[in-house]
C-alpha cells in the first residue's frame, strides 16, 4: 500500500532499460568504426546514415504504432514498391505533376492501411495473415503496372534527389531527412501527448481493459493501420525520390527491417511498452551495421543480415528477462 | 441512510432478457436502484448477476426488456455510453492497464489537455487528488504493475470514482482484498453514498452485505427472487432464497464437516516436503501430508501459500529442499511427473490457468484424462459423454449440458468442472487453491462437503483458501504462511478458531 519514492523511481527506470541498451550499442558501434576507420569519426558519416534510411524510419515509426498496439504489419515493404511504381507510372507514362501524383499515392497508401485495420477489427481476424494478404496484393499490384522498372526523368523528382541542404561545417543532409524528421516529431507528439496516442499504449497493455475502461478501441485499432500505412506510402514517395525509379521489386523484405528496427529500439513486440525514440535509435543501428560492413570492405552486405539477425535475438532476449523479473 | 421508496429510482430495469447459446441467463429480470443507497445483488452462481452488470454496462446487448436511467428509457450500446451516462464499473478481475502510469489509468479516456495535448502535470496532480481523496498512498507516476492486485484493485474503484458516477457498479471487489483494505472500502462506499451515489454491490462475503449494504436484490436461476430491506431480512432466510430450498437450511454446515483421517494420525505419509523453497518466492518448509488427511494452507494474500503450492505439483522449479512420496525421493520438476505420481493441482485462476473456456464442459472433463493415456489411445466420444454425465451429475454441475461452452458457466460451475477433471485421473494428492474464492454459499457447501467425502476415501488434500473458517471446517491440521514462510503448523483439535490463526499470522510465531 505504501509506496516510498525511491521504489517508484525503480519502478520507472526499468521501462528505459531497452532504450539504454540500445543507445549504448549505438556508441559503442560508433566508437569501434571511428578507431577501426580512417574518416568514419565525421559528421557526414552519420548524416549519411539518415540520408541512406530516411525511408526506413519513416515506414518504421508507422510500424511503432502497429506494433505498440501488439498488432503487425507485414504489408510495408509491399505498399513501398506500390508506392514507388504508382509514383512513376502516373507521372512518366501518363504525365501527371508530382504535385498530384504524390497527394494521390499517399491517400492510397493510407487507405489501403484503413482498410486492412478495419478487416482486423471488424471480422477479429489476426493482423498477421491479413497484412500478410495485403502485402500479396499490393505487391502483386505492382506487376499489374509493369513487369520491369520505370526510371523517373521529371524535372522535379531528379531536382528533389539532387538537393543538399547545407548544414554548418561543411555537412549536408537531403530533403528526405527533414520530411523523415517531420514525420518523428509529429509521431512522438502523437504518441506520447495525445489521447490517440495514449490510446494505442493502452490497447497495447491490455484490449480487454481498453474496452472497459470505454476507450474507443475500434477508432485506435483502425487508426493505428492507417498510420501505418500513411508512413508505407509517404516511404515509399522518399524512396521513389532516392531511386528515381519505381518497381515491384523495391523494398523487399523491407517490413522485416522495419520490425527488427522497432524491436531493436526496445518495443515489446506483445505491445504496449516502447517509445518512438527507440525505433529512432533501431533504424540508426541498422544503418550503422551496413554503415560498418562498408567500411570494412571485404565482408559481403550479407553480413549485414547476420549481425541484424544475431542482434534481434539478443534483444527479444533481452525483454524477455526484463518483462519476465516484472511479473515476479 | 437507507432509500426512501417515494424517491424516484436513480436506475430501473424492466423484465431484462439475456441468452446465452444453450443457457438463458436473464429470464425477465427486474430491479430498482435508488440514489444514495448501497443495494446488494444476491444470487448464486448462474443466478444472472454477472450478466445483468454486463448488460448495464453495456458488456452484452440485452435481448428483451428496457432500462431507464434517471426516468429515460435508455439504450446502453457499451462501456463507453454506459460511463457517459453516469454508470461506472469495478469488475473482480481488475481491468486496467498494467503497462500506463497509475494516473494515466485513473483518467484515461479523461485526460485534461491544454492545447489539445495530454496535460501531464495537470493529469498528475489530478490522479493524486483523487488517490488522496480516498486516503489512499499510491505513486500514481509509477506503472500500474508494479502495484499489487489489491492495489490495482483500489485504483480501479479510484477510477471508477472520478468519472463522477451516478451509479457505481462493484462486482467482486472485496475477493482480494484484505481486512484493512475492505474497510478502506467500505469507507469510501459510505462517503460516496452520502453524497447521493448509487452504489450497487455483488459479494459473496455475507458479513459484508449485511455490514454496508441498505437493500438487496435476490435472483434465482435468471429470474428475480424478491427485493428486501437488509435490516428485515435475516442471513439464513437470505441463503435461503438465493439458494431457493427452506429457511431451516442454513447453507453453510455450521458443524464441522471435517472427518477423522480414515487410517488414523500415524498414516504414513503419503507426501513429505524437507526444506523445500524457491528464492524469492517461499523460504524452506517442511511439509508433510498423510493419506486421507486434509491439510490447510492460511495466510494473507501474497503470504506465498500459492508458491508453496505450486513447488508440490512441479509448477515451479524449487532450488532447495526434497519431497518424498510414499517413502521414496522425487524430482518434481515438471507438472507432468507430479501427475505421474498421483498428485492433481486446481490453480487459483480458474479461468487463465485452468479450464480452456472456448471448448464445452465435456471437453474439459475429459482433457486431463485423454493427455494421462496419451493421444494414442483416444476415448470414444460414447466414453466421452459418459464420463462427462457422470461427473455432472455427481458433482451437480448447472446446466446439465455437456455440450455447453465452459466460459458461459458461471464461476462454481466452472470450478465443479476442473475439479471434475482431476477426479477422474483418481489422484492421491489433491491441492486446491482457493476452490470456493467467488463462489456462491451453495456451491460452496457443496465442494467442502466434496473435499471431505474425498479424504474420507483416503485421498490427501492440499486445501488453501483465505476464509479461516472453511479452513477449520474442512482441515485436519493448518500451516500458516506469513512472508513467504511458513511460521507455525496447528493441529486441529477443536481449540483452534478462526482468531487464534489470525493471532499466528499477526505474531508469525514459530512452533
Amino acid at each position: 500500500m505504501t509506496s516510498n519514492p525511491m521504489a517508484g523511481a525503480v519502478r520507472r527506470g526499468r521501462q528505459y532499460v531497452p532504450l539504454l541498451v540500445t543507445s549504448v550499442l549505438l556508441v559503442l558501434m560508433f566508437s569501434v568504426g571511428s578507431v577501426q576507420y580512417d574518416g568514419f569519426l565525421s559528421g557526414q558519416v552519420l548524416l549519411n546514415l539518415l540520408i541512406d534510411n530516411a525511408f526506413l524510419l519513416v515506414v518504421a515509426v508507422g510500424m511503432t504504432f502497429v506494433v505498440l498496439t501488439g498488432g503487425i504489419d507485414l504489408s510495408v515493404g509491399a505498399v513501398v514498391a506500390l508506392s514507388t511504381m504508382l509514383s512513376a507510372w502516373l507521372v512518366e507514362r501518363h504525365g501527371w505533376p508530382p504535385l498530384l501524383v504524390i497527394p494521390l499515392v499517399l491517400v492510397v497508401g493510407t487507405v489501403a492501411g484503413f482498410v486492412m485495420g478495419w478487416v482486423i477489427h471488424s471480422f477479429e481476424i489476426q493482423p498477421f495473415i491479413v497484412t500478410l494478404a495485403g502485402m500479396f496484393l499490393a505487391r502483386g499490384l505492382c506487376y499489374t503496372i509493369s513487369i520491369d522498372s520505370i526510371s523517373i526523368t521529371d524535372p522535379t523528382y531528379t531536382a528533389f534527389a539532387q538537393t543538399r541542404i547545407p548544414l554548418p561545417g561543411d555537412l549536408f543532409v537531403s530533403p528526405s531527412v527533414l520530411v523523415a524528421v517531420g514525420v518523428v516529431a509529429v509521431a512522438f507528439v502523437v504518441l506520447h501527448h495525445t489521447r490517440l496516442g495514449r490510446n494505442v499504449y493502452a490497447l497495447g497493455g491490455s484490449e480487454q481493459s481498453a474496452l472497459l475502461m470505454g476507450l474507443p478501441v475500434a477508432r485506435t485499432k483502425i487508426a493505428v493501420y492507417a498510420v501505418s500505412g500513411f508512413c508505407s506510402s509517404l516511404g515509399g514517395v522518399l524512396l521513389t525520390f532516392y531511386m528515381l525509379s519505381g518497381y515491384g521489386l523495391h523494398a523487399v523484405g523491407l517490413e522485416l527491417d522495419a520490425i527488427a528496427a522497432v524491436v531493436i529500439g526496445g518495443t515489446l513486440l506483445t505491445g504496449g511498452s516502447g517509445y518512438l525514440l527507440g525505433t529512432v535509435l533501431g533504424v540508426l543501428v541498422l544503418g550503422l551495421i551496413q554503415t560498418l560492413i562498408s567500411f570494412q570492405g571485404t565482408l559481403s552486405s550479407w553480413w549485414t543480415r547476420i549481425v541484424i539477425g544475431g542482434l534481434l535475438f539478443v534483444f527479444i532476449l533481452l525483454q524477455r528477462l526484463i518483462v519476465g523479473r516484472r511479473k515476479v | 441512510m437507507p432509500a426512501q421508496s417515494a424517491q424516484q429510482p436513480v436506475l430501473e430495469v424492466r423484465g431484462i432478457r439475456k441468452e446465452f447459446p444453450g443457457v438463458v441467463a436473464l429470464d425477465g429480470v427486474d430491479f430498482r436502484l435508488f440514489p444514495g443507497e448501497v443495494h446488494a445483488l444476491m444470487g448464486e452462481n448462474g443466478a444472472g448477476k454477472s450478466t445483468l452488470i454486463k448488460v448495464l454496462t453495456g458488456v452484452h446487448p440485452s435481448d428483451g426488456g428496457e432500462v431507464v436511467l434517471d426516468g429515460r428509457p435508455v439504450r446502453i450500446a457499451g462501456p463507453l455510453q454506459a460511463q457517459l451516462a453516469g454508470i461506472s464499473t469495478v469488475y473482480q478481475e481488475v481491468n486496467l492497464c498494467p503497462n500506463l502510469s497509475v494516473a494515466e489509468n485513473i483518467l484515461i479516456g479523461r485526460e485534461p489537455r491544454r492545447f489539445g495535448l495530454v496535460h501531464w502535470s495537470e493529469l498528475r496532480r489530478r490522479a493524486a487528488e483523487s488517490v488522496a481523496d480516498l486516503d489512499l498512498d499510491i505513486d500514481v507516476s509509477a506503472p500500474l504493475d508494479s502495484y499489487s492486485t489489491a492495489v490495482q484493485q483500489l485504483v480501479a474503484i479510484v477510477r471508477a470514482v472520478e468519472v463522477s458516477a451516478k451509479v457505481l457498479i462493484l462486482d467482486e471487489p472485496t475477493s482480494s482484498l484484505d481486512r484493512e483494505e475492505v474497510r478502506q472500502l467500505f469507507a469510501v462506499m459510505r462517503r460516496l453514498r452520502d453524497q447521493g451515489v448509487a452504489i450497487l454491490f455483488v459479494s459473496h462475503f455475507l458479513d459484508q452485505v449485511y455490514e454496508i449494504c441498505d437493500r438487496m436484490t435476490v435472483l434465482l436461476g435468471g429470474r428475480l427472487e424478491g427485493e428486501y430491506l437488509t435490516g428485515e431480512l435475516r442471513q439464513v432466510d437470505l441463503v435461503a432464497r438465493m439458494i431457493g430450498g427452506e429457511p431451516s437450511d442454513p447453507g453453510e454446515p455450521s458443524d464441522s464437516a471435517r472427518r477423522e483421517p480414515a487410517e488414523g494420525a500415524d498414516a504414513p505419509p503419503f507426501l513429505r516436503a524437507d526444506g523445500l523453497a524457491r528464492s524469492g518466492a517461499i523460504e524452506p518448509y517442511d511439509l508433510t501430508i498423510r493419506s486421507g488427511e486434509v491439510v490447510g494452507l492460511a495466510g494473507l494474500l501474497g503470504s506465498g501459500r500459492t508458491e508453496a503450492a505450486r513447488l508440490l505439483f512441479g509448477a515451479d522449479h524449487s532450488t532447495r529442499g526434497s519431497v518424498r512420496i510414499e517413502g521414496a525421493e522425487v524430482s518434481l520438476r515438471t507438472p507432468r511427473t507430479a501427475i505421474s505420481h498421483g498428485i492433481a493441482f486446481c490453480p487459483e485462476d480458474r479461468k487463465t490457468e485452468g479450464l480452456i473456456g472456448e471448448l464445452t464442459v465435456r471437453e474439459n472433463i475429459v482433457l486431463a484424462l485423454q493427455a494421462a493415456r496419451g493421444w494414442t489411445r483416444p476415448l470414444s466420444g460414447t466414453r466421452q459423454d459418459e464420463i462427462a454425465l457422470h461427473w455432472i451429475r455427481a458433482l451437480g454441475i448447472r446446466p446439465g449440458n455437456p455440450e455447453a461452452l465452459v466460459r458461459n458457466l458461471s464461476g462454481g460451475n466452472q470450478q465443479k468442472v476442473l475439479l471434475a477433471r482431476w477426479l477422474i485421473t483418481d489422484p492421491k494428492l489433491l491441492i486446491l487453491d482457493e476452490p470456493t474464492r467467488g463462489i456462491d454459499v451453495g456451491a460452496k457447501a457443496e465442494i467442502q462437503k466434496l473435499v471431505a467425502d474425498l479424504a474420507g476415501d483416503g485421498m490427501s488434500v492440499l486445501f488453501i483458501s483465505a476464509e479461516l473458517e472453511e479452513v477449520l471446517r474442512l482441515c485436519h491440521r493448518v500451516g500458516v504462511l506469513r512472508d513467504r514462510r511458513l511460521v507455525a503448523e496447528l493441529p486441529n483439535d477443536g481449540s483452534l478458531t478462526p482468531e487464534s490463526i489470525m493471532a499466528t499470522i499477526a505474531s508469525g510465531a514459530q512452533s
